[in-house]
């Protein structure tokens, strides 16, 4: 028999809060991260991004450290985890894991040419920079799956634990936005002049974010938020930068995810998508969706609020989602206007009240990855 | 350790220009570099996918190695749920410097989408998926160096939770010419021939 997976903590550090308590106000009151930013290190012209300013980051690191060897992803990081950490009150031992999920990691540090800088551009050396701050005695994982990569963290996450090799992992997730990131998408063509608009019929692109999210995945019931039921991440096997127009992979793996939780698809009360704003990719969800007859699900992107977090995505929507759940409330889809994928989804469009039992986050990424994680509600 | 019994069905090591299948030499030349190392191996094995050579060198390294163990057995009239679990230490920075110094100079700005692509490590299970057809589990993990205790533990509970019926696991590194690619396919179908090894002594041999 295998062990039932929890999320027992949860914490982000965004531009909208440094806990999750302040960030779940600002969603209520409908504000969004994403503001116009002229700032010519990043891009050669103005842009719309959610960036985190420096003096917030640098004020509340301050008040837990005073080192100041660490890089601005690195404090955020460390930000994101130390209440977990220190709340749990679990005991970093040969059982307890660290899970650090990203897409680019300190990618800035290529920027200056000297070795040092590119030894920090190394994922497993960011992983060990803050793993040592607060002294776990395993060796880190680092998951870097393109834009499933926080999300894939708490399916890796429950598949140890469920292996019997750890019985409690701390998982993180981060991005920054940088200039690499900023000039890929507008190579890309894929940003959009405005501020995202999620499944409209105006969406042009994605507006880049940044942000750090943190979980607790135990085995835990006495201290469970919500329960980890099942998940499932499969390739397209289509195209390396861009979605099945199908949506095989992430049919796929929402099919499995729900055969493992052991529900039908008329149970979930909830999706948490993906919903970067790209043409290509909203279409691809709403025809996944639609082959599984989840159209009628609520259905929101928090993309409006946050922008593409990159690797951050999966686990700052997962985090923002359980509260959704656990305050029985469904969240707007900021930036949606007018429905512009081909099949209809039910997007929501302002702010509610749901009985939310179970729910389902996805996500999808470049290499043709996606990933789907339905969770069910503790019962009282 | 819950019961995962898994075996060892075959496995391939790529560096130093030579290529060892199941222990066996099957492909060395003189040193060269990666570029040329890989289209010669390309050619020698009879290779027909010309997008392999638009790929970065971590998905070429990736591409050579996966090819001689999967093409005996994916088919092309059935599903093969064979799952991809990689792992290494340099994820895409090869690429990823490459890109940078395309952007770095702003009189000699060329930022270019087919390279910002594999900027990505997880691309090159994009590439095994894409020629295998498989929709299947992937995902690429960093470690400081081989985690042969993670990966078969991560690989074993996809075999044992059904999420897979094979795993494709192992490591591949590329950062600046210095390159070593280990991958083993792993299932519950009993195998005696490796039964006295692991993935770390494979892994070292």
């Amino acid at each position: 028999m295998l062990r039932e997976i929890y999320i027992n903590e949860t914490n982000c550090i965004t531009p909208l809060g440094f806990d999750v308590e302040s960030n779940i106000s600002a969603i209520l009151n409908g504000d969004s991260g994403i503001q116009l930013h002229n700032d010519v290190s990043l891009m050669p012209n103005p842009f719309y991004a959610s960036i985190i300013s420096d003096e917030k980051i640098n004020s509340a690191f301050s008040k837990i450290s005073t080192e100041t060897k660490y890089s601005r992803l690195e404090k955020m990081m460390i930000l994101a985890l130390e209440p977990i950490i220190k709340n749990s009150n679990v005991e970093l031992n040969s059982k307890t894991a660290f899970i650090l999920s990203t897409t680019k990691g300190n990618v800035t540090a290529l920027a200056n040419d000297s070795e040092e800088s590119f030894n920090n551009a190394h994922l497993d050396v960011l992983a060990k920079n803050v793993a040592d701050f607060f002294g776990f005695q395993t060796q880190p994982i680092v998951v870097s799956n393109a834009c499933v990569s926080g999300i894939l963290a708490v399916s890796v996450a429950k598949r140890m634990i469920q292996s019997e090799l750890y019985d409690t992992i701390f998982v993180v997730a981060g991005d920054e936005v940088s200039e690499f990131v900023l000039s890929g998408f507008n190579a890309f063509q894929a940003m959009s002049e405005l501020p995202c608009k999620p499944y409209s019929k105006n969406r042009t692109g994605v507006s880049l974010g940044e942000a750090t999210a943190a979980v607790l995945v135990s085995a835990n019931l006495a201290t469970a938020k919500i329960k980890v039921i099942g998940d499932s991440s499969i390739n397209d096997a289509n195209h390396i930068s861009g979605p099945s127009r199908t949506g095989e992979g992430l049919f796929r793996s929402i099919q499995n995810a729900l055969k493992e939780a052991q529900i039908e698809a008329n149970k979930l009360d909830y999706i948490s998508a993906h919903g970067t704003a790209t043409p290509y990719n909203d279409e691809m969800e709403a025809i996944a969706l639609n082959r599984l007859d989840l159209q009628n699900v609520p259905v929101n992107s928090l993309k409006g609020f946050y922008g593409h977090t990159l690797g951050a995505s999966g686990l700052l929507e997962t985090v923002i989602a359980i509260e959704s759940a656990n305050q029985n409330k469904l969240f707007e889809s900021k930036g949606f206007d007018e429905i512009g994928v081909s099949e209809d989804i039910n997007v929501i469009e302002k702010n509610g009240e749901k009985k939310i039992d179970y729910f389902l986050k996805t996500a999808s990424g470049f290499g043709g990855c996606n990933t789907a994680v339905v969770f069910e509600k503790m019962k009282l | 350790m819950t019961q995962n019994i898994s075996y060892i069905q075959s496995y391939i090591t790529i560096q130093n220009n030579e290529i060892v299948l199941n222990g066996t030499s099957v492909f060395k030349i003189e040193p060269t570099d990666f570029a040329d190392f890989s289209k010669q191996a390309y050619r020698n094995f009879e290779m027909q996918y010309p997008k392999f050579f638009k790929m970065d060198a971590l998905s070429k390294l990736a591409f050579l190695g996966s090819e001689l163990l999967l093409s005996p057995i994916t088919s092309t009239e059935q599903e093969n749920n064979i799952a991809l679990v990689l792992a290494n230490k340099s994820s895409s920075l090869d690429t990823d410097v490459k890109y940078q110094e395309s952007i770095s100079d702003k009189e000699n700005y060329y930022p270019s989408p087919a390279v910002f692509v594999y900027t990505l490590p997880n691309i090159c299970l994009g590439e095994i998926s894409i020629r295998h057809q498989l929709k299947s589990e992937n995902s690429f993990f960093i470690f400081d160096a081989f985690n042969a205790e993670f990966l078969s533990n991560y690989s074993g509970i996809l075999l044992n939770t059904n999420k897979a019926d094979s795993v494709l696991c192992g490591w591949v590194e590329f950062f600046n010419e210095s390159y070593k690619a280990f991958l083993c396919i792993i299932s519950a179908d009993e195998n005696t021939k490796y039964k006295n090894e692991t993935i770390n002594t494979l892994y070292n041999k």
